[in-house]
């Protein structure tokens, strides 16, 4: 842990000193992180959400710092569309009627692609500028006009408080890695799920080779992510996410490893689970 | 604010100018105003297709049928009038070889049953031999599933059949302008954020579209206007044509082709007593052939078809010992061949010659453009691909884009589009590649080449599983 901390503090220090950093380091190393962060009883990490939220002036440029977040809606939505519509006769809305929550939506990356099949999207996220830019950025695009995305800035625990077996779907793309008490935050979400819905979840999986390709080439060396965007501590790995949503009566029915090219900068399916992954998983009751 | 005063006052100026010219000298003025008359907007569409041809008249057909394109205003654009076409007895002297695939794509278009009700000739027996040393190559329906091998379509039956279909399918959402002479075309630079090409005629109309298609053909404006590498050549040769009379009246459901020095002769079936010739040869003898009379052209054809061309022994040798090497194992070793119909006579005024030349373009694709046909890929005739890759275009192009429009992505979004240009270019570029290397191989009259290709061609007769990797090659 120590050394690892060191590391990645040496390689980010270019800017800060390396002494304050390494002071930074100790402060945060010498109390259990992890488990204090577990117990808490909010889902937000407010470092993450002000991280994020300074990505805000180039968020929706597709070829910008979340170009990856944009390239992956080419396989996420087919992903959350095939899992909830599965017929033959193709549809020009295939998600018309389908209530789905983006919890963490961001800018509103992929709570935009879904409302463009039809879908009547609810996005939250923690950070009140994020909210506000998706909430700019939902009158750009001409095709969603009849179906614009709703924007709620507060927390997954208290949406689901207010809503209680709503959705059709809730999707948490990319998320429960940036969150504090992972658990509650996967309740929460499906708290919100209507019995027969289902939740959709993509996250790293918490892996050596995740911490080199996710954490260390990604974001140090190529710079595909902004740096410190990733906790390794903060992952979870499948069979974990599996028993958490096991636990809270859903049946988890898919699980795909998920790959990205570099070089074609295309995301994909594979059976190859260590880097990063998505889960599938239907409320029971 | 002081110069949009003046020039508000400028403008007001010379419209007074004008006003005054016009009542002045009325017919003059009027004239000058057709000639500087300004761009009038005609209307924004999702897609415009550059060119009606048998291949952009197919995917206007295919765009409107499928349920998730059928909402896309399309606008096709056709620079010749709308044509009466009546079935006439005599055929027209310009068909094509359709494969199976084309005829699976025409199927589900619902185009093919109109192309049946009218007519169509199947090949169920093809046979190409080599005039330097009588080796040949058969490929036959029973070789595919009795399957037929292709089918002989004339061009403007096809055309004809295409277009009944596309005005048929009653989608308010297609437009057809026929007469359209495309004066230029002004492309979007970026590649994201909705690009939107405009499309200005000589008349001064001008459109707006996402998606441009061309499918303009081998001298593509829309390929010139996206400024991309074509690599293209000649072959100085031209592609005689001409609707022939057979001497005997006889099932004729053989295509026939002949690898003369000079170019290939290929005999295709029309119907019991007539066939089409496609024969590419150098042009000079091309244009003679043209304007001998009937009929020394026709001693020219069956001299083409039957004439014994000086063998050199040691070739003759060399295939003579394949063929019995290949008996003594029990394949096919190629001596049971067909033997071609004499010709007795030409469709008076049937004769005609077409350039052939080879063409690729390094990209299908620009922001909000694709080429489709031979504006992107031009091939010599010798194996009836041609248009059958154009046809592939459409169906792949429809394919993605409607899985496109599915996952919610835009028309002109990047990924399919790229998707497209890769998944096309796999496939034509090896398939004129092929062509390309059988064209030189066969105009050599070098004996040790014409040594290696007889040999060659004998095995490739010989292996049925090599006969099927050309023949699916070919048919998709």
């Amino acid at each position: 842990m120590w050394s690892y901390k060191l590391s990645r503090s040496v390689l980010n220090g270019t800017r800060n000193s390396g002494i304050k950093k390494l002071v930074w380091c100790s402060t945060q190393s010498s109390a259990p992180v992890a488990d204090t962060k577990r117990l808490t009883h909010s889902t937000i990490d407010t470092s993450d959400v002000e991280l994020f939220s300074k990505q805000m002036k180039d968020w929706w440029t597709p070829d910008g710092p979340m170009a990856l977040l944009h390239t992956f809606n080419l396989l996420r939505v087919p992903f959350v569309r095939d899992g909830l519509v599965n017929t033959s006769q193709r549809d020009l809305y295939p998600l018309k009627d389908k209530k789905i929550l983006d919890v963490g939506c961001g800018g509103g990356i992929l709570s935009e692609s879904l409302a463009r099949l039809g879908a009547s999207v609810t996005g939250i996220d923690a950070s009140k500028d994020l909210i506000a830019l998706a909430q700019e950025h939902r009158n750009v695009d001409p095709k969603i006009a009849n179906n614009k995305p709703d924007y709620i800035n507060c927390t997954i625990e208290d949406h689901a408080k207010s809503v209680a077996n709503h959705y059709d779907a809730v999707v948490a793309s990319e998320v429960i890695e940036h969150v504090n008490n992972q658990e509650l935050f996967v309740k929460s979400c499906i708290h919100a799920l209507k019995p027969g819905g289902r939740i959709f979840i993509t996250t790293p999986n918490r892996t050596k080779m995740s911490q080199f390709f996710v954490i260390f080439l990604s974001e140090n060396v190529f710079n595909f992510i902004p740096k410190g965007a990733h906790q390794y501590e903060k992952f979870i790995t499948p069979n974990e996410l599996t028993f958490i949503l096991e636990r809270n009566d859903c049946h988890v029915e898919l699980t795909y490893g998920i790959l990205y090219n570099p070089v074609s900068r295309k995301w994909d399916f594979s059976t190859y689970q260590h880097l990063q992954y998505a889960i599938q998983a239907v409320k029971l009751s | 604010m002081l110069v949009n005063n003046v020039k508000s006052l400028l403008n007001r100026q010379l419209r007074c100018c004008i006003q005054t010219t016009s009542v002045r000298l009325l017919c003059t003025a009027e004239g000058g105003y057709t000639s500087q008359v300004k761009d009038t907007f005609r209307g924004n569409y999702d897609v415009i297709i550059a060119g009606g041809g048998m291949v952009g008249c197919t995917l206007a057909c295919a765009m409107a049928k499928n349920s998730l394109l059928s909402n896309l205003k399309v606008l096709l654009l056709e620079a010749s009038p709308k044509s009466d076409y009546q079935l006439k007895s005599e055929y027209s002297n310009r068909v094509v070889a359709l494969n199976q695939n084309t005829k699976a794509l025409m199927t589900s278009l619902n185009i093919w049953k109109h192309v049946e009700d009218m007519r169509l000739q199947p090949v169920r027996y093809m046979q190409v031999w080599d005039a330097s040393s009588d080796v040949m190559i058969s490929f036959s329906s029973a070789d595919m599933m009795d399957d037929d091998v292709a089918y002989i379509v004339e061009n403007d039956l096809m055309l004809h059949a295409i277009n009944k279909e596309l005005l048929s399918t009653d989608n308010e959402n297609t437009h057809i302008v026929y007469n359209a002479k495309i004066d230029s075309y002004q492309l979007p630079k970026e590649k994201y954020s909705s690009p939107q090409s405009i499309v200005k005629m000589a008349n001064g109309d001008t459109y707006t579209c996402q998606l441009l298609i061309g499918a303009d053909g081998a001298n593509s404006a829309v390929r010139k206007a996206m400024g991309v590498q074509y690599l293209t050549w000649s072959y100085e040769q031209m592609g005689v044509v001409a609707t022939l009379n057979l001497a005997e009246e006889c099932t004729n459901t053989t295509a026939w082709q002949r690898w003369l020095p000079t170019g290939p002769i290929a005999l295709l079936p029309l119907d019991s007593k007539r066939s089409s010739l496609v024969w590419s040869t150098w042009q000079d003898n091309a244009k003679q052939l043209l304007q001998l009379p009937e009929d020394q052209f026709v001693d020219a054809l069956n001299d083409a078809l039957w004439k014994q061309y000086p063998r050199s022994s040691s070739v003759e040798t060399c295939t003579s010992w394949l063929s019995s090497c290949l008996k003594q194992v029990g394949m096919a070793d190629g001596a049971a061949r067909q033997l071609p119909p004499s010709v007795s006579g030409v469709a008076a005024g049937s004769r005609a010659a077409f350039p052939l030349a080879f063409g690729h373009s390094t990209r299908y694709i620009a922001p909000g453009v694709a080429l489709i046909g031979d504006a992107a890929h031009r091939v010599h005739p010798l194996a009836g691909q041609g248009v059958n890759l154009g046809f592939g275009d459409v169906k792949d192009l429809t394919e993605l884009l409607a899985e496109a429009v599915y996952s919610g992505l835009d028309i002109t979004h990047p990924n399919w589009m790229e998707k497209y240009e890769s998944v096309r270019q796999r496939h034509n570029v090896p398939t004129q590649f092929m062509i390309e290397m059988l064209h030189r191989l066969y105009t050599v009259d070098f004996m040790p080449v014409v040594l290696a290709r007889s040999l060659g061609l004998q095995i490739a007769n010989a292996l049925q599983p090599i006969k099927k990797l050309i023949m699916s090659q070919a048919a998709t």
